[in-house]
């Protein structure tokens, strides 16, 4: 499908500048101990911060080359604005996000703006993302002249159409306007405006929730078609976890601005440690009645905390069917290493994962 | 007979110098008592106007409603509207996917909900207070003296579904219209709202109308499915039978492209091709044949008419998925 011009660059993950011969196991993203905390502002004249969201607060991930990192967690964790920060659209307030080398916390202006080609955001809402006024040749072409990419009119129109054939539309969709398409046509246009720069890492966030669901797997297989083709790195926040595990190879969850579990994905949806993982996979709806008549399910009282105020000690603690008085609400548990690259934020994940701690029965209903 | 008998009911809207647009077109199922009934389908199906026409909450310009909707033998579509408003709200009640914008911002919820119970079951104001507070603690939300007081920005999202759930609830309604109750939340929020619909169902017998276009949702909630496309019932059956083998291409269709945490990862999913803009009209074949893998020359010339195939399982196919052959059938990529 795709044109074969012996193009030497159509759609690589080289570098400009910086260095090809960078080490291969080296990460292309790091998060170490990100945090974005957004100020609240109280009065008209004097502007006073009256207390802090703390939005995103001390999480460190990794994220190879070439693979699918998996972000999930319900409205209101975080998982957006860690997204939003790894792009830089977000000023993190302390940490380090470390892309490819560079610290992207320590860089801004122009330098900034030439890193921004190496990644590229798909949103979920394609309506409000894609210029409505603007035809799918301009969007795509916007990014390719920002980046100096636009390299006369025969290659950039090659260019194109090589695009819209890898995310699945014809070409002549060059003339075509945002609203003459539908979600999941739009949401492929927003992918080739994303791929069109050549990046190397794509956030993509909650892609598929806005679609119907016989075209979510259309878009689905697009973006898996599209890393193998390019060996794109992939940074997916979803809220839907079968979503997410179809797509991941390494998963992190998130609760209240905080990672609290993280594996590779087989590992994480068949071993799940954390309470909060454990609760969230028991509830989301299985389309099979007999697994839905039996299964168990670990009902979680209540709601989020608010960001704004989050309990003392484990995040989790307000809700957790397992909570230990003395401990869950007086030390916030760090991310321990329990088996190969499985990492739990949590005191009691093994008494749990064995059953040895009394609770979340009372939690747990047939 | 059933509690609720829905027949042949059909929704057009007329708007000058357009064509007419038929959003729903000739659906019929029934109801029982304390059981739960779901209308299954993707976004433009007609399974949200189908619950608005039962609930006569459509507009009255520019819609038609034909057909028949009768709750215990009275036939509703005709009722004049001071007897369809005492008896909604009442008989029946209707809870809403978007619980912002369903709840009065500037009201507080107590008020809200005794409202209902002081227009329809004569409670003065003090008696209908008491019992809202009874109602907010039934459908779980904790401290419900305080939160009568509140008004809807100062509740969660869970929380407001479970005052919109309580104030559909105030009458003890013989039917309950549930339009995608959960879509707005998160899932273990979700998982508490479904618990909840199912306890009342088992519980107060009322019969429960389920819309909804998450296939997880009606396998943990529905009794009985009606599959939706373009209008048209394509497919009826009991919850085990239709997931054990849809029978229709699109029913499996649907099942085979939601990737699933019970089944081995890294499958490539079996998309729908196209999408709903590539539907012929019903009245030249079935509407779903452009999309379909197993479309034959006479799907896109004669109307497939719903037939019964077994008892309690309806299908509106011209080459359905054989029943031996269904639990290896996959629609193509």
């Amino acid at each position: 499908m795709t044109e074969t011009t012996g193009e030497p660059n159509s759609g690589s993950a080289v570098p400009d500048g910086a260095g090809a011969q960078e080490p291969a196991d080296r990460p292309l993203v790091e998060l170490r101990d990100l945090r974005v905390h957004f100020p609240i502002k109280r009065g008209v004249l004097l502007d006073r911060t009256v207390g802090w969201v703390y939005a995103v607060d001390g999480v460190s991930l990794r994220i190879d080359r070439g693979s699918t990192y998996g972000l999930v967690g319900e409205s209101g964790c975080g998982k957006s604005t860690l997204g939003k920060t790894v792009l830089r659209l977000e000023k993190p307030s302390s940490g380090s996000i470390v892309l490819d080398g560079t610290d992207m916390s320590r860089v801004s202006g122009e330098p900034l703006r030439r890193m921004r080609r190496r990644m590229q955001m798909v949103f979920q809402d394609t309506l409000s993302s894609l210029d409505p006024r603007q035809s799918v040749e301009s969007l795509l072409v916007e990014g390719l002249r920002a980046h100096g990419m636009d390299e006369g009119r025969g290659r950039t129109e090659r260019r194109l159409r090589e695009l819209l054939s890898a995310v699945g539309l014809p070409a002549s969709a060059l003339r075509r306007y945002p609203h003459e398409f539908s979600g999941g046509q739009r949401q492929r246009v927003g992918i080739a405006r994303a791929l069109a720069v050549e990046p190397e890492l794509v956030v993509a966030d909650e892609p598929v929730s806005a679609l119907d669901v016989s075209v979510q797997a259309q878009v689905l297989n697009v973006l898996r078609d599209l890393q193998d083709e390019y060996g794109l790195t992939y940074l997916v926040i979803a809220h839907d976890l079968a979503v997410v595990r179809h797509v991941a190879d390494r998963v992190g969850v998130m609760y209240l601005g905080g990672l609290v579990e993280e594996a590779d994905s087989d590992e994480l949806y068949e071993r799940p440690l954390h309470p909060y993982t454990r609760a969230l996979l028991s509830a989301v709806p299985v389309p099979d009645p007999e697994v839905e008549d039996s299964r168990e399910r670990i009902l979680l009282s209540g709601d989020l905390p608010s960001p704004a105020d989050p309990p003392a000690g484990c995040p989790f603690q307000t809700r957790c069917p397992w909570r230990q008085p003395g401990v869950c609400d007086v030390e916030r548990p760090e991310p321990r290493e329990l088996g190969e690259g499985h990492r739990v934020a949590c005191h009691y994940a093994e008494s749990i994962r064995d059953g040895a701690l009394p609770g979340g029965s009372a939690g747990t209903v047939e | 007979m059933a509690l609720l008998q829905v027949r042949d009911l059909s929704v057009r809207f007329v708007r000058k110098q357009e064509p007419t647009v038929s959003a729903v077109d000739g659906v019929s199922f029934d109801v029982q008592a304390g059981r739960t009934v779901g209308l299954v389908g993707e976004s433009g199906c007609g399974k949200s106007v189908t619950s608005l026409a039962i609930m006569g909450l459509l507009p009255g310009r520019g819609t038609e409603v034909s057909g028949s909707v009768r709750l215990d033998g009275d036939e509703l579509l005709r009722l004049p509207r001071r007897e369809l408003d005492r008896r909604r709200g009442r008989d029946m009640s209707m809870v809403f996917q978007d619980p912002l914008t369903s709840l009065n911002p500037v009201v507080p919820i107590g008020v809200q909900i005794s409202e209902v119970m002081e227009r329809h079951r004569g409670m003065s104001r003090r008696v209908a207070r008491g019992e809202a507070a009874k109602l907010l603690e039934r459908v779980g939300i904790p401290d419900p003296g305080r939160r009568l007081k509140e008004y809807s920005h100062q509740l969660s999202g869970g929380m407001r579904q479970r005052a919109l759930i309580a104030m559909a609830l105030a009458c003890e309604p013989r039917v309950l219209v549930a339009d995608e109750p959960t879509t707005a939340l998160d899932v273990t929020i979700q998982a508490q709202i479904l618990n909840l619909l199912r306890e009342l169902v088992a519980e107060t017998g009322t019969a429960l109308i389920m819309i909804t276009h998450d296939l997880g949702v009606v396998a943990g909630t529905c009794d009985e499915v009606n599959v939706l496309y373009a209008g048209r019932i394509v497919e009826s059956a009991e919850r085990h039978e239709l997931f054990a083998g849809p029978r229709h291409p699109y029913t499996a269709g649907l099942m085979a492209s939601v990737p699933r945490l019970d089944t081995p990862r890294g499958n490539r999913l079996a998309p729908i091709s196209g999408s709903v803009e590539d539907n012929i009209p019903w009245e030249d074949g079935c509407a779903f044949s452009p999309r379909c893998s197993r479309a034959l020359p006479r799907c896109s010339e004669r109307t497939p008419e719903i037939e019964p195939i077994e008892a309690g399982r309806w299908l509106r196919c011209h080459n359905p998925i054989e029943e031996h052959a269904r639990n290896t059938e996959r629609p193509h990529d």
